[in-house]
């Protein structure tokens, strides 16, 4: 990607005062990459998103133009050119770099990133190691059985959320994705479909369920394993059952029966699997079981994705270094080991000298351990908004919003890449610009040609 | 009431990711996540009331405090307590991540005390 290629997505000012509708505007706000949404502008205001969710009636609404400076340095405003210099000395003088975030940028933003980790022999890691980073783990150790939210829509019969609340993270994926449509062999819809909720908590998304099941806190391995094993004819103990998952064992089996007996099944799973006891393992145990379910019907499994594009992080991060996240090149080739590469750890543990964030917010967000070793190294920050990061950051950049003044591509959950159609230009530079101003600076410190 | 054990759900909610777009230092995001919702069972149990300030204990003895308000009828079992996933919920992770890269967010273990009954705090 060239820069001249993403001038081409550069949105057009409107005349003052003048509204300007765009049409097939895509939201950014969550995994669900809506792509139809008609945005109405009036000058550096969108005030109408029609067709959006809350959450991305909140998006759209609420970014307009910052009214700060696009870039501080130790809290002072600066000069664009004087941040660019001040964050590559700080990266290149580090002996233990790290940069992180990028869930929040496109494609050809994240793949700057990238190559500015290769140059300063850095780790790059993306909010996906706090979030769906056990998944990752878990495709490298049983694979994953996919589809697209085209072939749910259209054909699965079975719906199984387990550990996910989409009614309040993903508002439109049960009406768009899910549940309601219409689809090529559900022509009836809602009432062609069986939805199958698994939670701790009765969440907002359990009314949407025709069976929602409430299992112990803690227990989702061995819920899963549970059905593994009704999968596989293995007697179990109803008794032991119910004690370890805290439902009834009639349950388990009319759940497999309803599993086998589907025509097309998905599961999909959300961080009440990722983020609790058993992590990696628990989201093994969800693809295992839906491996298992392919000898009786077709059945697939998708991570419900939170940040707009958190795919995106996965799948540039994986074609330039072979790895999804948590990736040091330290040797000058790339390692992959979370636990030791991801920034939960490089900071908790006090391993990273310097760092760079990008869309995201892990003073806010992280472990205390993992707060107070950032606040005390140097750091860039770029967002769109003022956070806690970017508050007690050494440079700190006021970028423009992608999807809202900003072009470029983002995956939806299911790795279905997606355009994006900006509403309006933004006087603050993009991730993108910012970056690529740094990976200039970077190579012309180290002596890099080209 | 007596220091108690619970399990803690920290997780998303509309509010929380409505608020995250309006910003971060803003009276909705704010409010969303220093906002425990507990069982009203425990509620009862321990003769708490809404709005009462409780402070919660980590299993490193990292603690936040809290003003508490009633789950909905049947959200949550008791021993069970969610809070929007913020900055709030997130001091009580630990740094460890178990090789795995990421702390335990969900299902953590945590005490919990009463530090003012919020009709004194008015």
């Amino acid at each position: 990607m060239t820069s001249a290629t993403t001038q081409a997505h550069a949105p057009t000012p409107s005349e003052p005062g003048q509204l300007k509708v765009i049409q097939d505007a895509t939201c950014t706000f969550c995994g669900c990459v809506c792509d139809d949404i008609d945005l109405t502008v009036k000058d550096d205001h969108i005030i109408e998103a029609k067709r959006a969710c809350v959450l991305g009636k909140a998006w759209f609404l609420n970014h307009s133009i910052e009214d700060r400076p696009s870039c501080l340095v130790e809290g002072q405003p600066a000069m664009l050119d004087e941040g660019y210099d001040r964050a590559a000395q700080i990266l290149t003088q580090g002996k233990y770099p790290i940069i992180y975030g990028l869930s929040d940028s496109p494609c050809e933003a994240q793949r700057v990133a990238v190559s500015i980790a290769d140059w300063i022999k850095g780790t790059i890691d993306t909010t996906t190691s706090v979030c769906h980073g056990p998944s990752g783990m878990a495709f490298q150790g049983v694979g994953e059985v996919t589809c697209s939210l085209g072939e749910v829509a259209n054909r699965c019969d079975l719906i199984m959320f387990w550990g996910s609340n989409p009614a309040e993270s993903h508002p439109r994926h049960f009406t768009r994705y899910s549940l309601m449509p219409k689809g090529m062999f559900l022509p009836n819809g809602r009432k062609d479909r069986t939805c199958v909720i698994v939670d701790v908590r009765k969440t907002k998304s359990a009314k949407a369920a025709d069976i929602f099941i409430q299992i112990k806190p803690k227990k989702d391995f061995e819920a899963l394993w549970t059905l593994r094993a009704l999968a596989k004819g293995v007697d179990l103990d109803p008794d032991q059952v119910q004690r370890e998952t805290g439902v009834e064992y009639s349950v388990w089996v009319d759940l497999m029966e309803r599993m086998k007996g589907c025509k097309y099944g998905v599961i999909f799973f959300g961080m009440g699997l990722t983020m609790t006891r058993g992590k990696h393992a628990n989201s093994e145990a969800i693809l295992a079981l839906t491996r298992d379910m392919n000898a009786f019907t077709r059945f697939a499994a998708k991570p419900n994705r939170g940040h707009g594009n958190v795919t995106g992080a996965d799948n540039v991060v994986s074609w330039r270094t072979g790895y999804p996240f948590g990736v040091n090149h330290s040797r000058g080739y790339p390692r992959f080991n979370p636990g030791e590469y991801t920034t939960s750890d490089t900071l908790a543990n006090r391993e990273a000298d310097c760092a760079m964030t990008i869309a995201c917010d892990p003073l806010a967000n992280f472990s205390q351990p993992a707060r107070e070793h950032l606040a005390a190294i140097p750091f860039i920050a770029l967002d769109t908004k003022e956070t806690p990061t970017t508050r007690a950051a050494t440079v700190a950049f006021t970028v423009a919003t992608y999807g809202i003044n900003t072009g470029g591509t983002v995956y939806r959950m299911d790795d279905v890449p997606i355009p994006l159609r900006p509403a309006f230009p933004s006087p603050h530079p993009s991730d993108y610009d910012v970056l690529t101003a740094i990976e200039q600076r970077v190579k012309r410190i180290l002596g890099v040609q080209g | 009431m007596n220091r108690e054990t619970f399990i803690l759900i920290p997780g998303r909610t509309t509010d929380q990711g409505c608020g995250v777009s309006e910003g971060k230092f803003r009276d909705k995001y704010q409010k969303e996540v220093r906002a425990l919702r507990v069982a009203p069972g425990d509620m009862a149990r321990l003769g708490l009331a809404e709005g009462d300030l409780v402070r919660l204990t980590g299993e490193e003895g990292q603690s936040v405090e809290v003003g508490i308000t009633a789950a909905k009828k049947d959200e949550l079992p008791e021993g069970l307590l969610f809070i929007a996933y913020g900055e709030i919920s997130s001091r009580l992770m630990t740094g460890d991540t178990h090789g795995s890269g990421i702390p335990t967010s969900k299902g953590m273990e945590v005490t919990m005390e009463l530090v003012q009954k919020a009709s004194v705090a008015t």
